[in-house]
């Protein structure tokens, strides 16, 4: 089948199999491989991107806002037809990291990095959703989104770190 | 003012958080084009003999290249047990004969798509004879059910001798308590699971890219896993997504992968799915241990026994010998006169057991930690002044324990005096009795660990930890390290470079770290047991003042002075000529002619001994068992703190591991051997809703074993935060009657003890 889909900017049109999911769309497909895969359950969050309707236009909430958030192996790749798919890679803007991913550094909110492109894309979803999260709201937030490394402490300061540094405040594009 | 011991910021991270890290799944290497993909046919049955194995109808799949069975993979060595293991206990790294886990592989198919391989491993039909499981490793060594026939037995090793008990340990003991508890199995559960890709090379060398935790033993591992000399295989290592002990050395899937790509001439790859993870990458802890403690009612601890049964898995791995350092560490920080220690360990119908953040110390420190508790709570004593009249005097002197471990340096009361207060001890228990007071049905509980561990360790004492490093000063003012260790999410390249900055001037963000390449590194430790600041940075320490030394030489030689009258300002990383400012030579430009370069080997006269206590406060409701964590405050001292950011994130993490394995986490097998937690949707995976922030107190008591004063930090909070959060939960439910609870503290086990208190009371 053929899909057309807006990948941190670009439009593509690529023939894929109906069953192929978003993420193996994203790694094998377009390159992209910041998106990995840690479960076949849905359960780790390691693949979260976000997406949204091309047709929603350009002012998604939040700095780079991309839409919600999803798990990119729940997705089918045509499922994301005609929809503008955001991963880790698109989230800096020349050279500058994106205010979430300077917030994960100066926290030292990731140690091995795997689960860290997920974690970050949730959290631009999060903040999009709720600029300004309690540690409660963060922590619920996250829930779907496993770490092994950092018992989620660094993570959860990052995020409010990120938050009061304004990463979720409504943006125009 | 020196960089060490100051917040320095990852130099990691940016690649991390924008691209991503390349694992071995994301590499791209022209040696790996075209490569084949690699799938294994796992057993679904415990125990079995394989009565025949049909791949003719996989290999007429879409996209299948080959299949193979144990059949064709019989030109690899047997596997054979380590020396100080049942040495009949033979297998091969693809059975032919007999299954003994759900989860070993039985066949291999291999596909140009890996897609494709997921539906043709279903093609494979085997034909089992099923045979009775041997799950319960309390009683393997029954023998009702042999794992290894040949062996005759399922007792793989044995330390100490269970027989030669001292009968009159406990004689002159007014107060004696005794328990079997139960340190569950867990997964370590890195979040990249395990993988592998392979090529061979007209030399006849493989190249292997395999994630792993030291690039030099999991060249040895392959090497006798293929029956090669290890300078026939070459690995690399790639970003590593965590590994937690699980990752040393090299698994057979790994030999399989080599020996697939050698059979059909074309490199292959393989990544393994997080159901075989889980019931195929070694799992950590399981061991039944039977804790006996006895002294007087003023609080004095007189005699400790501790006789283990460790669950080996159905493979003999690290697991195996787990026991020799939990019988190392059995006393702990504490001064008791007497203490004896026995082990077993068994096979058993399920995923072998390996090492796992810790492995064999948490272990030591939740049945010492649990029996002092026991003690206080059979004569009416507070955990924490019973801790306090029994812990080992601060010591400056080496203390040589009746175990053989040589404690470097400890003060371990202050370490409980310290965590009291910052967790305000007195005033946690004032709200527990006014609570109780008030017949709160959610029950407040106060647990405390104290620990001491061992890191850094080396081959026995004839064999003194040793870690090298290559410092190399290029002439664009840039430098390289080379090290035998390998981070995977410690932050090496960050802290090792603050070392050679500190001695170069050359600013961190000049400094490249390189690691896990056996062409480029042929010798290293790699990373694990706490070891790699405390030996491999110490070697880049000293790499980088042997290199100054070096470049003295060439620097007296430019200015035509001699080397002792050049003073070197590392501010401007550059020589200069005492009282004449005119006559200088930058470092980096002492290397334009020939390059600038020292190998150097660090050697430590011995393994260090961290020390800490931890506090855990926990709120359990009494109507359906539910725990949660309230808080966790923690002294974790590991000597000189050499970045506060990586050393909290260590701590950070092995917290959260040791409490989830206290009440979270457990690997759980059916009667049958079946794995009942095979997938995240089934394992308790511990989530950011499940732990609280974490209250870290600081402490540094410095070692002499390095320059540096450091000792390891990497598993602290994984042998601290166990038994402080099973403690806690148990005094929650102590005025119920309630004296002990097996790990974890689920809703149901909490309730089943509330139950079973109220029946005796």
């Amino acid at each position: 089948m053929q899909v057309e889909v807006t990948v941190n900017g670009q439009p593509r049109t690529d023939e894929v199999e109906p069953r192929l999911l978003l993420v193996h769309y994203l790694r094998e497909v377009c390159g992209l491989r910041a998106a990995n895969v840690g479960c076949d359950t849905t359960s780790c969050g390691a693949c979260t991107v976000l997406m949204k309707r091309a047709d929603e236009g350009g002012t998604g909430r939040g700095v780079g806002g991309g839409g919600a958030s999803v798990k990119s192996c729940t997705v089918l790749a045509v499922q994301a037809n005609g929809q503008e798919v955001t991963t880790a890679e698109g989230l800096a803007s020349n050279g500058d990291l994106h205010p979430v991913q300077a917030a994960f550094r100066q926290e030292h909110g990731l140690q091995c990095g795997f689960c860290t492109p997920g974690m970050v894309m949730a959290t631009v979803g999060l903040l999009s959703e709720n600029p300004n999260p309690t540690e409660d709201e963060v922590r619920e937030g996250l829930e779907g989104n496993f770490c092994r490394c950092t018992g989620y402490h660094n993570i959860v300061r990052a995020v409010l770190a990120a938050a009061e540094a304004g990463a979720g405040r409504e943006v125009d594009a | 003012m020196s960089i060490l011991g100051t917040r320095v910021l990852r130099t990691e991270d940016p690649r991390f958080l924008t691209s991503g890290g390349v694992y071995t799944e994301d590499v791209v290497d022209e040696r790996l084009d075209g490569a084949c993909h690699v799938f294994f046919v796992r057993s679904p049955v415990a125990h079995a003999k394989i009565l025949s194995v049909d791949v003719s109808a996989a290999l007429e799949a879409p996209g299948v290249i080959a299949a193979f069975t144990g059949a064709d993979l019989a030109d690899l060595p047997p596997v054979k047990p380590a020396p100080m293991f049942n040495r009949a206990m033979i297998r091969a790294i693809l059975p032919a004969d007999k299954v003994r886990y759900v989860g070993e592989p039985v066949a291999i198919v291999v596909t140009e798509q890996a897609y494709q391989g997921e539906d043709a491993v279903e093609l494979v039909d085997v034909d089992y004879d099923v045979l009775p499981a041997v799950v319960d490793f309390g009683s393997a060594a029954d023998n009702d059910v042999l794992l290894y026939e040949e062996a005759g037995t399922n007792v793989a090793a044995t330390f100490g001798d269970p027989d030669a008990l001292d009968e009159h340990l406990f004689d002159d003991c007014e107060v004696v308590t005794t328990r079997t508890i139960l340190n569950q199995r867990v997964a370590p559960a890195p979040m990249e699971t395990r993988a592998g890709a392979a090529a061979w090379g007209e030399d006849g060398r493989v190249t292997a890219w395999i994630p792993n935790q030291g690039a030099q033993g999991t060249q040895g591992g392959l090497a006798r896993l293929l029956g090669l000399k290890p300078d026939q295989v070459h690995i690399i290592t790639p970003d590593v997504g965590g590994a937690f002990g699980a990752k040393f050395g090299a698994d057979p899937e790994h030999a399989m992968i080599a020996w697939v790509a050698r059979q059909l001439g074309r490199p292959a790859r393989w990544t393994e799915t997080r159901y075989e993870n889980l019931v195929a990458m070694t799992q950590g802890r399981a061991q039944q241990q039977t804790i006996t403690i006895g002294g007087q009612r003023d609080g004095t601890v007189l005699a400790y026994r501790l006789e283990i049964v460790q669950d080996s898995g159905a493979h003999l791995r690290i697991g195996a010998m787990l026991p020799s350092l939990t019988i190392l560490m059995t006393p702990g920080p504490y001064d008791i006169p007497r203490a004896e220690s026995v082990a077993i360990s068994v096979v058993t119908n399920t995923t072998p057991i390996g090492a796992y953040r810790g492995a064999g110390r948490p272990e030591a420190s939740a049945a010492l930690e649990r029996a002092m508790d026991l003690f206080a709570a059979e004569i009416g004593m507070d955990p924490a002044e019973v801790r306090r009249r029994n812990l080992l005097p601060k010591f400056t002197e080496p203390h040589r324990t009746k175990f053989g471990a040589l404690y470097d340096t400890g003060d371990y009361a202050a370490a409980l005096d310290k965590v009291l207060l910052a967790a305000g001890y007195d005033e946690l228990r004032k709200e527990q009795a006014e609570r109780r007071a008030r017949g709160d049905t959610v029950a407040m509980g106060i647990g405390l660990a104290s620990y001491v561990e061992i890191t850094g360790m080396g081959d026995g004492e004839e064999q003194p930890p040793q870690e090298n490093a290559t410092v190399e000063v290029h002439p664009d003012g840039t430098a390289t390290i080379l090290t035998g260790t390998s981070p995977h999410g410690q932050g090496h390249a960050t802290a090792w470079a603050m070392l050679a900055s500190e001695q170069l001037g050359i600013p961190v963000d000049k400094i490249t770290l390189k690691w896990g390449d056996t062409d480029l590194i042929p010798e290293g430790g790699g990373t694990g047991g706490s070891r790699s600041l405390q030996h491999g940075g110490s070697a880049v320490r000293q790499a980088a003042k042997e290199l100054i030394e070096v470049a003295r030489e060439r620097a007296a030689d430019e200015l035509e002075a001699n080397p002792a009258d050049l003073r070197f300002d590392v501010e401007r990383s550059t020589f200069e000529v005492a009282g004449d400012p005119d006559a200088s030579v930058p470092l980096a430009s002492l290397a334009e002619e020939e390059r600038l370069f020292v190998r150097t080997i660090f050697t430590a006269p011995g393994a260090t001994f961290p020390f800490g206590s931890h506090v855990a406060v926990v709120d359990v409701d009494t109507e359906t068992g539910k725990v949660v964590l309230r808080r966790i405050i923690t002294v974790d001292d590991a000597g000189f703190v050499l970045n506060p950011l990586l050393a909290e994130g260590q701590r950070h993490g092995g917290i959260a591991q040791g409490a989830a394995q206290a009440f979270v986490e457990e690997v759980v097998y059916d009667a049958d051997g079946n794995p009942l937690t095979a997938s995240f949707a089934d394992y308790p995976f511990l989530s950011a809703t499940e732990v609280p922030s974490f209250e870290l107190a600081e402490m540094q008591t410095l070692t002499t074993y390095n320059p540096l004063g450091v000792k390891g930090i990497g598993e602290a909070g994984s042998i601290g935060a166990t038994p402080a959060v099973q403690n806690a939960v148990i005094d929650a439910l102590s005025h119920l009657g309630v004296r002990h609870i097996d790990m974890p503290a689920s809703p149901q086990r909490v309730w089943q003890a509330l139950n079973a208190a109220k029946e005796n009371s």
